[in-house]
């Protein structure tokens, strides 16, 4: 008899705890929506960014979700068009109902979105490059990838080091090569440095020796500065060491990759370049603070998928750890809170850089987000900070 | 009854209207609005190339770059100029008109794969202007569109811009119908059958055929800044030759000739997209693939197949 009682007593535990358990994944998911390109010309950028967040969500379901409730990712392909991005972020909005939204890989789409989610009062962090996403500051927006203009900051602080006051520019025509030498020539004056030579190329020419000869014979330049994207900056270093200028060259973060180094063959030999840390993140010392999660992303990122991790997959990494502990302090999925928790972002640091975001500032990423490089034997090597 | 009345000229129309007052009550969120609006639109500027190709004859391969025209029309003019956004719609409707009108004359001249190549070209050129002349059409990053108001209301959220498109399209088909009801859409069609016996009728065919691109290019510009005005944004993307490979590719599908094909056409490119993201990586391959069932199937496009099985039945 005691033997039946106390093994109905078990059974009933168990049928409580199973109960207790189902109810607690029976719970509502915490919906958060994500828009990228994994398709089309800017899936280089937008694919690494949907594996990352579908790694991390599934990651953080299995440590037991958000408030106790399981995170629920809805992810959609906008093939890089701008007009399926917004159709997919109202979406979002009004079918999905999520509280928050990490992606818009390209500026375009980002832009195109934006409306959508200020209009709804619904938090949007973004994964694109361009300064006009948070400057002027938009209540809901935040973005996660440093700018051009911290960039060309870095650069900047590397020259007046130097003691270099006087260079010259060769930009790309291209989106990024414009955007850049736009934002460089907006705080160039903050470091007393000039630029004696201004010249461009198109994004696919194949020869850049004119703009160059003519920096070459500009009197009185101290370096060169380049800012472009994709193969344009592979061609400007190698016609540089053709010329034989014996000027430092520096590069943009733009060619922060391996398929620089291959396509600028031994001509990229003593390029400078800003680069986030992540790139060098084997080299870093042990007491850097962003060593171990930046190891930890790349081991996860590389195991999961079985390809090199991407910077572009941090910034979508950043996105959604910002975004989750930003729910797990309001302790609410009001999209209000979240965002001022968001907001609040105080000290977190990222694979892409230490985050302290304020009323003023959306992006909260300073120069100390990128690391100074020097391209030695054909890989990076670090400058002293 | 129902015979006659798929043949009566505005039977279409009036289809088309029941199914625009129908959708709102169907759709459970404003999202469906959206993606409605998004058809519309999209039809307005697959009926223009219903006309150039379907009634004429005459490929275009290039047909987002009036588009894109359009839009950055409406984003350029009061951006630049302070003009009337509702204005800007129309210059650059009357804009795209012209520039057709100027490169249609030689253009035209060229036959079947040299049409399409050069029309592919110009579309090219266009994309390109957006993309490159920045300090105008703010690059590759596309432009900001000023919200539209019309007498003293500002026009925001999907269902306002639901109601706008739906009536643009009906303006629309209404004018295809009766163009294609014309003489100067009997002599398209004629042309479209065989030049030679055209123009041995009395039809001065490179006139209808420029008529036809012109209209054709209205009908883009207007569906493009509508667009850009709905999404308050235009990038050089709307003007890319994946777009007019879409618009193209939307009158084949619907039906090559038929206004209610264009609709269909439209729907189906963009409704299918959003239906298949259950399919994941998956989407994109599967949608190619219905486009090649339903192409050997259905080879005459949805609409003319199925009214001619309609037809067919009630005889």
């Amino acid at each position: 008899m005691g033997t039946t009682v106390s093994r109905r007593w078990a059974l009933r535990a168990v049928a409580l705890a199973a109960f207790m358990t189902s109810a607690a994944f029976a719970a509502d998911p915490v919906k958060i929506g994500s828009v990228v390109s994994a398709t089309g010309p800017a899936a280089f950028l937008g694919d690494p960014e949907a594996k990352t967040l579908k790694l991390y969500v599934e990651e953080l379901n299995k440590k037991g979700g958000l408030l106790g409730r399981p995170v629920e990712l809805v992810l959609y392909d906008d093939g890089g068009d701008a007009n399926k991005a917004r159709t997919f972020a109202t979406r979002l909005i009004e079918d999905d109902k999520v509280v928050a939204m990490v992606g818009g890989t390209t500026t375009g789409t980002t832009m195109a979105m934006i409306p959508v989610f200020e209009d709804a009062k619904i938090p949007f962090i973004s994964l694109a490059g361009a300064i006009e996403i948070v400057e002027p500051m938009r209540a809901f927006v935040f973005k996660t990838p440093h700018t051009d203009k911290t960039a060309c900051q870095k650069i900047f602080e590397d020259m007046k080091a130097k003691g270099i006051t006087k260079i010259g520019m060769i930009s790309g025509t291209d989106g990024f090569g414009k955007s850049m030498r736009n934002q460089c020539l907006k705080v160039i004056g903050e470091y007393g440095i000039t630029v004696l030579a201004d010249e461009n190329y198109g994004a696919t020419d194949s020869d850049m020796t004119p703009q160059l000869n003519k920096i070459k014979n500009t009197a009185g330049i101290q370096a060169v500065l380049n800012p472009g994207f994709g193969q344009g900056p592979a061609i400007v270093t190698r016609n540089y060491a053709q010329l034989g200028i014996a000027l430092p060259l520096y590069e943009s973060h733009g060619v922060a990759s391996k398929s620089y180094v291959e396509l600028a063959g031994p001509a990229a030999e003593g390029v400078r370049l800003p680069a986030p840390a992540l790139l060098v993140v084997d080299k870093l010392p042990a007491d850097d603070r962003q060593k171990a999660i930046g190891s930890a992303y790349k081991a996860a990122y590389e195991k999961a998928t079985g390809q090199p991790v991407s910077t572009f997959g941090g910034y979508g990494f950043d996105g959604i750890q910002i975004l989750t502990q930003a729910i797990a302090r309001a302790k609410s999925t009001d999209p209000q809170k979240i965002r001022d928790a968001i907001e609040a972002t105080k000290d977190y640091v990222g694979v892409t850089g230490i985050y302290t975001m304020s009323p003023t500032d959306h992006l909260g990423l300073g120069t100390d987000s990128f690391r100074m490089l020097q391209i030695k034997g054909g890989d990076w090597v670090m400058e002293a900070k | 009854m129902l015979g006659r009345l798929l043949r009566a000229r505005y039977a279409t129309l009036f289809l088309l209207a029941a199914i625009m007052i129908a959708v709102p009550y169907l759709a459970p969120s404003a999202f469906y609005l959206r993606v409605a609006a998004v058809v519309w639109v999209f039809a307005l500027a697959a009926l223009g190339l219903t006309i150039l190709m379907g009634y004429a004859g005459q490929v275009s391969l290039g047909h987002a770059g009036f588009l894109g025209l359009g839009g950055y029309a409406v984003a350029i003019g009061p951006a630049r100029f302070g003009l009337d956004p509702v204005l800007c719609l129309f210059l650059g409707a009357a804009l795209a008109g012209a520039l057709a009108f100027l490169v249609g004359r030689p253009i035209l001249r060229l036959k079947g794969y040299y049409l399409a190549i050069a029309t592919l070209g110009f579309g090219v050129i266009l994309a390109l202007v957006f993309h490159s002349e920045s300090d105008w059409t703010g690059g590759p990053d596309g432009m900001a569109v000023a919200r539209v108001t019309v007498f003293g209301t500002r026009l925001a959220g999907a269902a306002t811009w639901y109601w706008v498109t739906a009536g643009a399209l009906l303006i629309g088909a209404f004018l295809a119908l009766n163009i294609e009801a014309s003489p100067t859409g009997r002599a398209l069609k004629a042309l479209h059958d065989s030049e030679v016996a055209a123009a041995g009728a009395g039809i001065d065919v490179g006139r209808k055929k420029l008529a036809a691109f012109v209209i054709g290019a209205i009908y883009a510009a207007f569906a493009g800044g509508l667009l850009a005005a709905m999404n308050g944004l235009i990038t050089p993307d709307a003007a890319s030759f994946m777009h007019s490979i879409e618009l193209v590719a939307m009158v084949i599908i619907g039906g090559l000739g038929s206004v209610l094909g264009a609709v269909v056409g439209a729907a189906f490119l963009v409704v299918l997209p959003q239906a298949l993201t259950v399919l994941q990586e998956y989407e994109q391959a599967v949608l190619g693939l219905l486009i090649m069932v339903f192409m050997i199937f259905l080879p005459a496009g949805i609409v003319p197949t199925l009214r001619k099985w309609l037809l067919e039945r009630l005889s």
